[in-house]
């Protein structure tokens, strides 16, 4: 009998101890608003910055994740969520944050090295095992029997890098002059999809799990951890000699840091990210990264590929959305039938 | 003796449980504004600024009308098998006496619980290819998942309960006194059906598949995993919301919503100006 008030005592003493220590866990806290698959690698930087911030200041600092699409934390910032800095997959939903939302300075490109982009990818083939199709760089995607499995480019930031991946070789095989041609492979291309799902995970999911397609086109990075997570022996890694420059860019939210009082130690954790530790770790979670050093370590992992960039295949990310991707554009042209 | 009396003889008329009309009404009233003409009137107001013409030409772009079309056959297809199962269904369940009742009656709601998106990862899984049904089907020729036939089976799926739950209530009020009536005078099992149990189920029917229509128009996230989503083929206009939103172009987003909205708006006025007509005449009082 006498036991379980002490019990219920006991367990009410650890809540609250357990609360106190949590509201006192940490000096400051940031947020970091990130794309949907970039989860376990924020979860994996996030300590060693904390260690870092520690060392550096002798003050404790807790950083909270949050994972969505890209476009739609975007969204979520400007409407009031109070992020104190971005890790994106897309140029465009940073650019967006100056453009409407009036939060970010108009040189935030400047603000850290490589364009505000502390790593990048590049656009990769996953084939079944043994390659059956042959798979071997962009033009056998565009083979009459080849089912391609890659985001629907007017959803998903991977969806667009695919296609103007696409684009960019067509130029360089046919000549940037030669229109006709580009957009008569770049049709091809489009026809052999077999499904168009809203987000790069979909995608994975349709390919993997459903076992639709032969290709799925997506992140050199994605396309690795699927790999090392699925099993090695039922697929293969593809990366095509040309392909394009797939940035991840960062921002401080100035806005919401001078609110927050979070300046400091937000421009801090971006720089962080360039440091030979983090790019190291970075790597490991099959990102390719600017550091010479940790680039020649993981030389293997990463086959050399001709990056061509956004500005070079479609005159940068503004004109290719004008162009390319918004209502009436290029890719519902091409998907006309 | 006590059930002759009916409730009306024996409550005082005007009992008010609720306090006054007035404040009952004028709350109602406010919630209504609060929940659902005020977010309507944004919905609206966002596409205001954009001028006519670019209105016209966001809703009356090609690839945005063949989404129309896709939504609205498969919405079509889908509440009209909701109409045969969803009647079955509630028969079933209201006309008989078997082990396990309470949880099929249960098991109706499901897909209201349900997030949507759980429901179209689900089907995927089991009509893709290599999924239980996918297989079976595949090997009659059938392909499902990711055709615009997977549009219809994830609307229907989604907006069942609509036609069990509106016939259901009904189909238990329904005196038994008249089908017998209707057998003493030796009509069919059939026509006891069509003449005496059907007319007086048709607006609650009919009103289910409405519902059903209505909701399937605006479906999403069970939609798009198992549609494939392609161009001019299995795209829906929900989608095509989506699209724009991504774009962060809210204008086109609100100007494609707003057509979903005023057609669910016509057709459930219209079944309501419809049902009401209908009851009149079947119960005499034009």
């Amino acid at each position: 009998m006498k036991s379980k008030p002490r019990f219920l005592k006991s367990i009410i003493g650890t809540l609250l101890l357990s609360g106190a220590v949590q509201a006192s866990a940490a000096d400051q806290t940031i947020l970091n608003t990130s794309y949907d698959i970039a989860r376990e690698l924020f979860a994996a930087y996030n300590p060693t910055f904390e260690q870092h911030w520690l060392d550096k200041t002798g003050k404790t600092i807790e950083i909270k994740q949050s994972h969505s699409g890209s476009s739609k934390q975007a969204n979520a910032i400007m409407n009031g969520l109070s992020a104190d800095v971005v890790t994106f997959n897309q140029v465009t939903d940073v650019q967006v944050l100056h453009d409407k939302g009036k939060m970010i300075p108009g040189d935030w490109k400047e603000q850290f090295p490589n364009a505000s982009s502390p790593y990048y990818s590049t656009i990769a083939f996953l084939v079944r095992k043994g390659n059956p199709k042959n798979i071997q760089n962009w033009g056998d995607l565009a083979a009459q029997d080849v089912a391609l499995v890659f985001p629907n480019p007017k959803t998903s930031g991977n969806g667009r890098y695919t296609f103007l991946a696409a684009q960019g070789y067509a130029q360089k095989t046919f000549g940037k002059n030669n229109e006709a041609q580009v957009d008569d492979f770049l049709g091809t291309f489009l026809k052999n999809v077999s499904v168009f799902d809203t987000g790069g995970r979909g995608a994975t999911t349709t390919f993997v799990e459903r076992g639709i397609g032969d290709v799925l086109i997506t992140f050199e990075s994605e396309v690795n951890n699927i790999r090392n997570q699925y099993g090695a022996d039922n697929y293969e890694v593809v990366v095509p000699k040309t392909s394009i420059l797939a940035e991840f860019p960062v921002a401080v939210v100035e806005k919401n840091v001078k609110k927050n009082g979070t300046e400091d130690v937000s421009r801090e954790y971006l720089s962080y990210l360039y440091s030979e530790a983090s790019q190291r770790l970075l790597a490991g979670f099959n990102y390719r990264v600017h550091n010479d050093v940790v680039k020649k370590e993981f030389a293997d992992t990463f086959p050399e590929v001709d990056l061509l960039t956004v500005e070079n295949i479609a005159g940068g990310w503004p004109q290719a959305t004008k162009d390319i991707f918004t209502n009436g554009g290029k890719l519902d042209r091409l998907q006309r039938r | 003796m006590a059930t002759h009396l009916s409730a009306a003889d024996t409550r005082p008329r005007h009992k008010r449980v609720l306090p006054g009309l007035s404040l009952s009404l004028g709350t109602s009233l406010l919630f209504i504004s609060l929940i659902l003409l005020l977010p309507m009137t944004g919905l609206i107001m966002q596409s205001v600024d954009m001028g006519w013409d670019r209105y016209w030409q966001v809703i009356s772009d090609e690839r945005v009308v063949a989404s129309y079309k896709v939504t609205l056959w498969a919405a079509l297809l889908a509440s009209i098998f909701n109409g045969f199962f969803g009647l079955l269904l509630a028969w079933v369940l209201v006309r008989y006496e078997f082990p396990g009742r309470r949880i099929l009656d249960a098991l109706v709601d499901l897909p209201f619980a349900l997030p949507t998106a759980v429901a179209g990862i689900t089907l995927a899984t089991l009509y893709a290819q290599n999924g239980w049904y996918g297989d079976i089907l595949e090997s009659l020729g059938l392909k499902v998942a990711y055709t615009p036939w997977g549009i219809v089976l994830a609307m229907a799926f989604t907006s069942i309960p609509f036609v069990v739950r509106t016939v259901q209530p009904v189909l238990e009020e329904l005196s038994p006194e008249e089908e017998e009536a209707g057998m003493t005078l030796g009509a069919s099992d059939w026509s006891v059906f069509r003449r005496v149990i059907f007319p007086a189920l048709w607006p609650a029917l009919m009103t289910g598949i409405a519902l059903s229509f209505t909701r399937s128009l605006g479906e999403f996230g069970a939609v798009i995993f198992i549609a494939g989503n392609m161009p001019y083929v299995s795209e829906i206009t929900s989608l095509m919301i989506f699209v724009s939103l991504q774009e962060f172009d809210f204008a086109a987003a609100s100007a494609i919503a707003s057509v979903v909205l005023m057609a669910s708006l016509v057709l459930l006025f219209a079944i309501n100006l419809w049902q009401a007509r209908y009851l009149r005449r079947l119960h005499g009082r034009s």
